[in-house]
């Protein structure tokens, strides 16, 4: 439980610290840069005790909160770099979701032994390390977008939507009714969480004789704690190698493309080959972001990678944070998935009120909440086009 | 008066289904000149653009640039020949700064590369700063230094025109097809213009083949003239010699001008 508060305290601080120094930026735009800075440090100090003296639920709901939040957060950036920075239409979020997902799931596990295949079939299963399911993850995700551009990139922008819807709902069925690849509509269990040794008894045979006594009394809270760290981490990363090459020449050809095809091959660009390497890069992203997934869920199935929450979701979080900014996609996640996290308090609290009008009504609640999030995306569009944060005007920064 | 041909254009043919918009189309354009091309809507000028860039393949002929075969290659490629065109209706990055706009262009950024951007960063911010210093005096040279920040989508229609010339200036080209480059053009800006295409052409050895329908501006500018019609060459020759040829006059002017003319 420690170990919550000190990963919570130190996030939290330093996300309010980053929002209020950017505030406070655009409010006082005279006062000195040390003067923002300070007030950001002030403020985040503050939030982070806070957060850190809260009791022990909350936190806990907290931590969980900020590990899907994270996660969606690398999806927002992988649909940035494809959809904010060169216009590719990829509504197939879900099918590199899964594909990410399994493939993970499916490099980390062990294959079952044979007394249990009647019940548990698993075609693969190469126990290896987490890290090795994510890279795993991210290229065969990859692999799958680069066969997916070579064939629809040169067509119309419209044929590439289409083809990544049918690929999404072609990897969710293909999961669900091939059995003998990855246990069918029943999904995988066991998946590993990484360090998860560190709560077992004795803990993990790498760990020095003197950080033995520190891990002793950790649960699987301290667990979730590690894993928000391990996704902040990974987020991190995939932030700033996104923001490079955004920031550099490379991101330059890219909006060129967003705004005009034509003329960025006017200008000697293979606009092919740069729309396959966004495609790539993003599809990529989402690879690792789908791995995350699976080994904090620990158990994925197919029904899970539906188009709400594989895909819809994270353009609402790209276009809410804003569309050409990264800070604003992962901010974007935070903020969609805290509505959403909050709307089931919301159709917890009128079921009763739709029970008055038909008895048939509170089971049908839960779908207010896709309401719910159409209807922010509509003001989204309407009162703020660009997002909360916008694209920046001047984005080759190098 | 040089004589060197830099770009050859042989019996072209493009046909959009049963319309032939270029027939057996044959010219050339010598390096150094601004020659201009000429002729009735639809004669196929901005088609033989869009054939020798590449944005259309032709169904059969050849084109030629500095004596190697073009044809058929695809656009970035010709551009690398260093043979540029701008549009009739300009074609500006809108959500990107006039200063971007031009930075995009040069070829051979090695930040082009991601893995370059992401594990050579300083070799990147070096040659941007080359990129950036040669983009402002473009931008000097084209009196757009005071926008260089602006979007270019908030440009006037003129301003974005001198864009698109200080776009295809980026490449340090050999010949540049200049599509209407007058059309919408404020007189003020007209000049401007007219003296930066001498400049580039007589300074610099820029060779120019422009379409353009403001006929004082091509008599003025151009030598030689080539008229279009009907997807063929009709006529080449000096200004001069197009405003006297009876065949342009009827092609191009029309009957009832030519009759308006003789009177």
């Amino acid at each position: 439980m420690e170990l919550s508060r000190v990963v919570l305290g130190i996030l939290s601080g330093l996300l309010v610290a980053a929002l209020v120094r950017a505030l406070a930026a655009r409010w006082w735009p005279r006062a000195r840069w040390s003067v923002h800075l300070s007030a950001g440090l002030l403020v985040g100090v503050l939030a982070g005790a806070w957060v850190s003296q809260m009791e022990g639920g909350y936190l806990a709901y907290l931590v969980t909160f900020c590990i899907m939040a994270g996660i969606y957060g690398v999806f927002s950036l992988g649909l940035n770099v494809q959809w904010g920075y060169t216009g590719l239409f990829n509504i197939g979020i879900a099918g590199f979701f899964a594909l990410g997902a399994y493939t993970s799931a499916l490099i980390t596990t062990r294959k079952p032994p044979p007394e249990v295949w009647f019940y548990f079939k698993q075609a693969i299963g190469l126990d290896q390390p987490f890290l090795v399911g994510l890279i795993g993850a991210a290229l065969v995700c990859g692999l799958v977008a680069l066969l997916l551009g070579l064939l629809t990139l040169r067509l119309r922008e419209d044929y590439l939507a289409i083809a990544t819807i049918g690929v999404a709902e072609t990897i969710r069925i293909l999961f669900n009714s091939e059995e003998w690849l990855a246990n069918g509509s029943q999904g995988l269990i066991g998946i590993p969480r990484p360090l998860a040794c560190l709560i077992q008894n004795p803990p993990c045979a790498w760990l020095p004789d003197w950080a033995k006594p520190l891990v002793a009394g950790w649960t699987a809270r301290d667990l979730d704690a590690i894993y928000l760290v391990i996704v902040v981490l990974a987020l991190a990363a995939l932030y700033w190698a996104v923001e490079q090459g955004i920031r550099s020449p490379w991101g330059r050809v890219l909006r060129a493309i967003r705004e005009d095809e034509m003329a960025t091959s006017m200008a000697g660009k293979n606009v092919f080959g740069f729309k396959l390497q966004s495609l790539v890069l993003g599809a990529m992203i989402m690879g690792i972001g789908g791995g995350l997934y699976a080994h904090y869920m620990r158990s994925i199935s197919p029904d899970v990678f539906v188009p709400l929450f594989g895909t819809f979701i994270i353009w609402a979080m790209v276009m809410v944070g804003g569309s050409g900014n990264n800070k604003g996609a992962i901010l974007g996640g935070l903020i969609v998935w805290g509505i959403w996290i909050g709307t089931t308090f919301l159709t917890d609290l009128i079921s009763p009120l739709l029970g008055a009008i038909s008895p048939e009504l509170p089971a049908r609640a839960p779908y207010f909440r896709y309401l719910l999030l159409g209807a922010l995306l509509v003001l989204v569009i309407l009162l703020r086009p660009q997002g909360l944060l916008g694209e920046e005007k001047q984005v080759s920064k190098l | 008066m040089p004589s060197e041909v830099l770009l050859d254009v042989r019996d072209l043919v493009k046909d959009f289904g049963g319309l032939r918009a270029v027939n057996k189309c044959s010219l050339s354009v010598k390096r150094g000149t601004i020659t201009g091309l000429i002729g009735p809507n639809g004669a196929g000028k901005t088609t033989l653009f869009n054939l020798i860039t590449g944005f259309y393949k032709p169904d059969s002929g050849h084109v030629f640039f500095r004596g190697e075969e073009i044809t058929g290659l695809p656009p970035h490629r010709i551009f690398h020949k260093k043979l540029c065109r701008t549009f009739q209706i300009p074609r500006e990055f809108k959500q990107m700064t006039v200063l971007e706009n031009l930075m995009l262009v040069p070829a051979g950024q090695r930040g082009e590369n991601l893995f370059c951007s992401w594990f050579l960063p300083r070799l990147v911010r070096r040659q941007e700063a080359e990129i950036r210093d040669k983009a402002l005096a473009v931008l000097e040279f084209v009196n757009l230094i005071h926008l260089k920040d602006e979007y270019a989508a908030n440009l006037s229609g003129g301003q974005k025109k001198l864009l698109e010339l200080a776009r295809t200036l980026m490449a340090d080209p050999e010949m540049v097809l200049l599509d209407e480059p007058g059309a919408g053009v404020n007189p003020t800006l007209m000049k401007q213009l007219v003296a930066n295409i001498e400049k580039l052409c007589y300074e610099r050895g820029v060779t120019f083949l422009l379409i353009e329908h403001d006929m004082d501006l091509v008599m003025n500018l151009c030598n030689p003239v080539i008229v279009m019609s009907n997807g063929e060459k009709l006529a080449e020759g000096t200004p001069q010699e197009i405003q006297r040829d009876e065949r342009v006059l009827e092609a191009y002017l029309g009957s009832q001008y030519r009759a308006a003319v003789r009177e």
